[in-house]
């Protein structure tokens, strides 16, 4: 029998706040350890909780983003379990009332080359709801040290439903998550830093039916790797299960990157009982029309719908629109470049998913220079694709221009000058200024003959008036000199 | 596992320790097992209140969107939570080694 | 004959600190020497930092000498029940799970006291995290009635209602969640306030039932009970429960005359079970009352049979969970001989908790649990909704609720010890104002034959403390129960 998985998707991800969920002590990855406390992400006695209301408008912006419902009150609520990396021995998070419902995210599938775009799936969302991370045990040989800096970060639990049908898929959808929300300034989703976690619950069945399998639910996946490796994984061992007959037991299972295997961590999940309750110390929200009138308009253009606007608008190839829009950086660079110079729309990209990405990678020994560091102004980069596209310099010459210009942030144009790329005076038309200051000024010509190298200055000044500042100096020199050598 | 609450006044000593995380020598569960079953089966009374199409009360105030700017205030120090912690190394809280516990 | 120091009420210790009659440092020298006589046998104390009450005591004295007092009450000593965090000093909710615990910083009400130049004077006895109506339920010790050392002080802020009446400070703070300063206010003849929820932040105080708890002050005097209910009252932008809303100059409301106003009596608070010398008590209030020109009515409040499972069930709920914080990992005590991070858990709340919070605690994930969980919780919060509505329809008739604050007078010392469920029946006449948000006050009307105190309960709508502090003065400025004190230890008549 042939067999068809079925994968929902819990995706943590991190909020970026300056403060944390519920009390404005600072968040902060890489801190010292148990720098980033105080008596309420200790759980300390008397401690309160207070809502952070940035937190709560990201979530909101998440939920407008896909197109949730965002109900007009949310609560929250207490979910109790036991651990030591749980200062309160409860997460306060959001039960029966979250502040996102439904929504759908939009994927883009592998395409069959890297210029030929892939197919596009839309991934219904249950829900979205807001809670508050826990702190971080170290195990050790013979105990474990608990460091709480990280407890306290708001998290947003994205939850999909159960529609996702391979690794492939469920990959897709975390770099579309990822994308929208890096592009709306929510998360940075940096799963190496922990910032967008996931878990995957994993079932099989046979295809044409709709009858849901047991389902599996895969933890500690730290890397889209680790998403897709585990996924994998985990259909490989349930068909197996499955064609010999067994059954699939319903079981949390720990990926282990490192061997490239789950092993099965928790009995029943009936065995939890969280005993949620709504959480006496906060009140509900209530989200007015106008906010989120106010939110809305403060996002950004959709992922998807920007790349098709500027293939239509700019008439762009996919090569070039998914290097560009998959990367807010890089789009927000173009589009603030084309406002310069908006009939230079193509050339700017070319020279943004193209030169700009060179030597971004050619700056830093792994990875890229980050787009922060970049010296080149994107009005720069829109007066070099001008001057290229008026025929001023050539191409080539305008490749070595940019590295300049990324080395040292100057304007083309004296670049151009000083590597004497400069096309509008003509090395002819140099020597003949040249020539004429020479013949103005017979006594200067004389002193620089007998051995006054100063001299030379006399002639400068006027050539540059003459060429408008646009001739290069150490050729002018060149050229005064052979004149007056008689040659 | 659903129970009617005219049901429900027996109660199952073991879980709920287990649910407390408290150790109780066995005496301490008998005695605490009579007292909760006498104190619920006279608390049994709020069945005779009907109850249908009210709304449960959370809180004594009806007020919503309390909530603070996003802007970081002071915390506590390392130093600090070392003078509270019962065990503690290398700036962090020393607890025995930790297994899954379902 | 001139008064001993120990006699006079703060508002007078503030008068004679302000007059240069008297320093501070005198002040306090008077109570802590009071302390060390009484205490041994009333038990109100925990711990008394005596060098950082001194301390306080000149820093006011020098402020004074400077022309820089903070407030009415600089210099004047108060105790906090020891639920109430002071940067610094211990917080053990008398608990032998934070035995030795010293909580980092200062709550919200301590902060506005500091500002306010009070001299925190020591920690006082409680029922181990505020559960219990005796102040038996302590870890470390026994509080005693002052008024007759055999009988309870009532709980679970009896500590703090014990060194008032027996005039070891003049004023203290406690803390409300069904009962816990009214009761033990009756039972020692003092003045009890729990103010509305949301008048006084809680950030601070360590949670029994978040949704229930309230901080408010203990006095002999109306009077000196609002001058310090003033400085503790308003917003806290920590505590999300605490409303912004105006506070009112509360001791100059105990001046206002009240006009007439419509006095509410509950048939339900007057049936079986009450006391038949506290009835006759109250009833004399009323009494009194109604010479004044106010209406008095007798008005149902049927639900109030209720208030007990429904408290019950809700307020071991939020326990439950707000108490899981003790585990032995972060702080507190933690056992050494567990084994494992598990069995820390286990062992540290077995040895750390008394009997009457391990039974709140078990009783709370009972009604929390898995199937159970509509049946009890949810349907408890929704006679909570049914009786906070006939509490605030009754206001719509009347303008105060008048009560006996409790069905007796004080218990003898380990009376009803055995059986809980009695004990959590006694607190019917005070949870009621907890479950609808109510600011409730008690003060004394009178004794038992016995010579225990009988105290007088009024109940008003929320944020209405004002009136409350009208009323409560009017009958106050009329009787001789005002100021009373218990006489212990040689005191004189």
């Amino acid at each position: 029998m042939n067999y068809e998985a079925v994968i929902g998707l819990e995706v943590h991800v991190q909020l970026k706040t300056r403060s944390k969920m519920f009390t404005r002590v600072a968040t902060g990855f890489g801190a010292a350890p148990n720098t980033l406390v105080d008596p309420v992400i200790l759980g300390l006695p008397g401690a309160l909780p207070v809502l952070n209301r940035h937190a709560i408008e990201q979530s909101i912006k998440v939920g407008l983003i896909f197109e949730s419902t965002i109900p007009e009150v949310c609560k929250w609520d207490r979910k109790n379990y036991w651990y030591p990396d749980s200062p309160k021995n409860y997460q306060i998070t959001q039960y029966d009332q979250p502040i996102c419902v439904g929504g759908s995210v939009e994927i883009e599938l592998p395409g069959a080359a890297r210029n030929i775009m892939g197919e596009h799936r839309y991934i219904q969302l249950t829900r979205a709801h807001l809670e508050e991370d826990v702190g971080k045990l170290t195990h050790g040989d013979n105990d474990s040290l608990v460091d709480y800096n990280r407890a306290g970060t708001p998290l947003l639990e994205i939850v999909t439903e159960p529609v996702l049908t391979s690794a492939e898929e469920a990959v897709a959808f975390l770099n579309s998550l990822r994308m929208h929300l890096t592009a709306a300034g929510i998360s940075d989703c940096d799963m190496e830093k922990g910032q967008m976690r996931c878990d995957a619950n994993v079932s099989l069945r046979p295809i044409g039916s709709s009858v849901l399998g047991t389902r599996t639910e895969m933890k500690n996946l730290n890397s889209i790797s680790g998403v897709k490796n585990a996924i994998e994984y985990e259909i490989r061992r349930q068909s197996r299960i499955l064609e010999r007959g067994g059954q699939v037991v319903q079981e949390t299972r720990r990926w282990d990157a490192d061997s490239g295997m789950s092993t099965a961590m928790r009995g029943k999940e009936d065995a939890h009982d969280y005993r949620y309750f709504p959480d006496p110390d906060l009140l509900p929200v209530r989200i007015p029309p106008a906010t989120l009138q106010r939110l809305r308009a403060e996002l950004p253009e959709a992922v998807f719908e920007q790349q098709r606007r500027y293939q239509s608008q700019y008439d762009l190839p996919y090569t070039l629109t998914s290097v560009i829009c998959y990367d807010h950086h890089l789009s927000k660079y173009f589009e603030a470049a084309v406002a310069e110079y908006p009939e230079g729309a193509k050339g700017i990209a070319n020279y943004v998913a193209n030169e700009l990405q060179r030597e971004r990678s050619a700056a830093v020994g792994e990875g890229m220079l980050p787009m922060e560091q970049v010296k080149i102004l994107p009005a720069q980069l829109a007066q070099l694709v001008r001057i290229v596209d008026g025929g001023k310099i050539t191409k080539q010459n305008a490749k070595e221009v940019l590295s300049t210009m990324f080395a040292t942030g100057a304007d083309p144009v004296g670049i151009i000058r000083e590597l004497g790329f400069d096309q509008t005076t003509d090395s002819s038309e140099l020597e003949s200024i040249c020539r004429e200051a020479v013949d103005a000024n017979p006594v200067a010509a004389e002193q620089f003959r007998a051995g006054q190298a100063k001299a030379l200055n006399s002639f400068i000044g006027p050539v540059m008036k003459a060429t408008k500042g646009k001739g290069n100096p150490a050729v002018i020199q060149e050229i005064l000199r052979r004149i007056l050598a008689g040659q | 596992m659903s129970i009617d609450i005219s049901n429900s006044a027996s109660v199952d000593i073991d879980h709920l320790a287990k649910l407390s995380r408290l150790q109780l020598a066995e005496s301490e569960k008998f005695k605490l097992q009579g007292q909760l079953e006498r104190i619920l089966n006279h608390f049994r009374a709020l069945e005779d209140v009907d109850v249908s199409g009210i709304e449960p009360t959370a809180h004594a105030c009806d007020v919503v969107n309390i909530w603070d700017e996003d802007e970081v205030a002071e915390g506590l120090t390392p130093d600090q939570l070392e003078t509270i912690a019962p065990a503690f190394r290398d700036r962090q809280i020393v607890v025995p080694k930790v297994v899954d516990d379902a | 004959m001139e008064k001993s120091l120990y006699q006079l009420t703060a508002l007078e210790m503030s008068g004679a600190l302000t007059s240069g009659n008297i320093s501070s440092e005198r002040l306090v020298l008077d109570c802590l020497e009071r302390i060390r006589t009484l205490d041994e046998s009333v038990g109100a104390f925990l711990h008394v930092d005596e060098a950082s009450i001194l301390a306080q005591a000149r820093a006011s004295d020098q402020r004074r000498l400077q022309g820089a007092t903070l407030s009415t009450l600089d210099g004047v000593p108060v105790a906090l029940k020891d639920v109430i965090a002071v940067a610094g000093e211990p917080l053990t909710c008398a608990s032998r799970i934070l035995e030795n615990y010293k909580s980092p910083y200062d709550a919200h009400v301590t902060k506005l006291l500091k500002a306010a130049g009070v001299v925190l004077c020591g920690r006082l006895n409680m029922d181990e995290f505020a559960m219990g109506s005796a102040t038996e339920n302590s870890a470390f010790k026994r509080t005693a009635n002052p008024w007759n050392l055999k009988h309870s002080p009532g709980g679970s802020s009896g500590g703090s209602a014990a060194a008032v009446a027996a005039g070891m400070v003049p004023m203290s703070l406690g803390s409300d969640t069904g009962g816990s300063i009214r009761q033990p206010a009756a039972f020692c003849g003092v003045v009890g306030i729990k103010p509305s929820y949301g008048r006084v932040s809680r950030f601070g105080l360590a949670a029994y039932a978040s949704s229930l708890d309230q901080i408010g002050p203990l006095a002999r005097t109306v009077r000196d009970a609002a001058a310090l209910l003033q400085i503790i009252a308003g917003a806290d932008p920590k505590d999300s429960t605490c409303m912004r809303r105006d506070v009112p100059d509360y001791l100059a409301e105990t001046m206002r005359d009240p006009g007439c106003l419509r006095i509410g009596l509950p048939a339900e608070f007057f049936a079986e079970g009450l006391d038949a010398e506290v009835r006759k008590s109250v009833l004399e209030a009323a009494d009194f009352f109604a010479k004044q020109g106010h209406e008095i009515v007798d008005i149902q409040l049927p639900l109030t049979k209720l208030a007990v499972p429904v408290y019950y069930i809700i307020a071991t709920a939020e326990a439950t969970s707000n108490l899981a914080r003790y585990d032995g990992i972060r702080y507190g005590h933690r056992s050494d001989i567990a084994v494992d991070a598990i069995d820390i858990y286990y062992k540290s709340r077995g040895e750390g908790f008394g009997e009457e919070v391990k039974r709140r605690i078990m009783l709370g994930n009972f009604v929390l649990s898995s199937g159970y969980y509509d049946a009890w919780y949810v349907r408890a919060q929704k006679v909570r909704t049914l009786l906070r509505a006939e509490y605030m329809n009754a206001f719509d008739k009347v303008d105060l609720i008048l009560t006996p604050t409790t069905p007796g007078a004080a218990l003898r010392q380990g009376e009803h010890r055995e059986d809980p469920l009695q004990s959590y029946l006694e607190d019917v006449y005070t949870i009621p104002a907890n479950l609808a948000g109510l600011p409730g006050i008690s003060l004394p009307c009178g004794f038992v034959a016995s010579g225990l105190p009988v105290g007088l309960q009024l109940l008003a709508a929320p944020f209405a403390e004002d009136r409350l502090l009208q009323v409560a003065s009017q009958y106050e400025r009329a009787h001789r129960f005002a100021g009373l004190r218990a006489r212990i230890g040689g005191d004189e008549q």
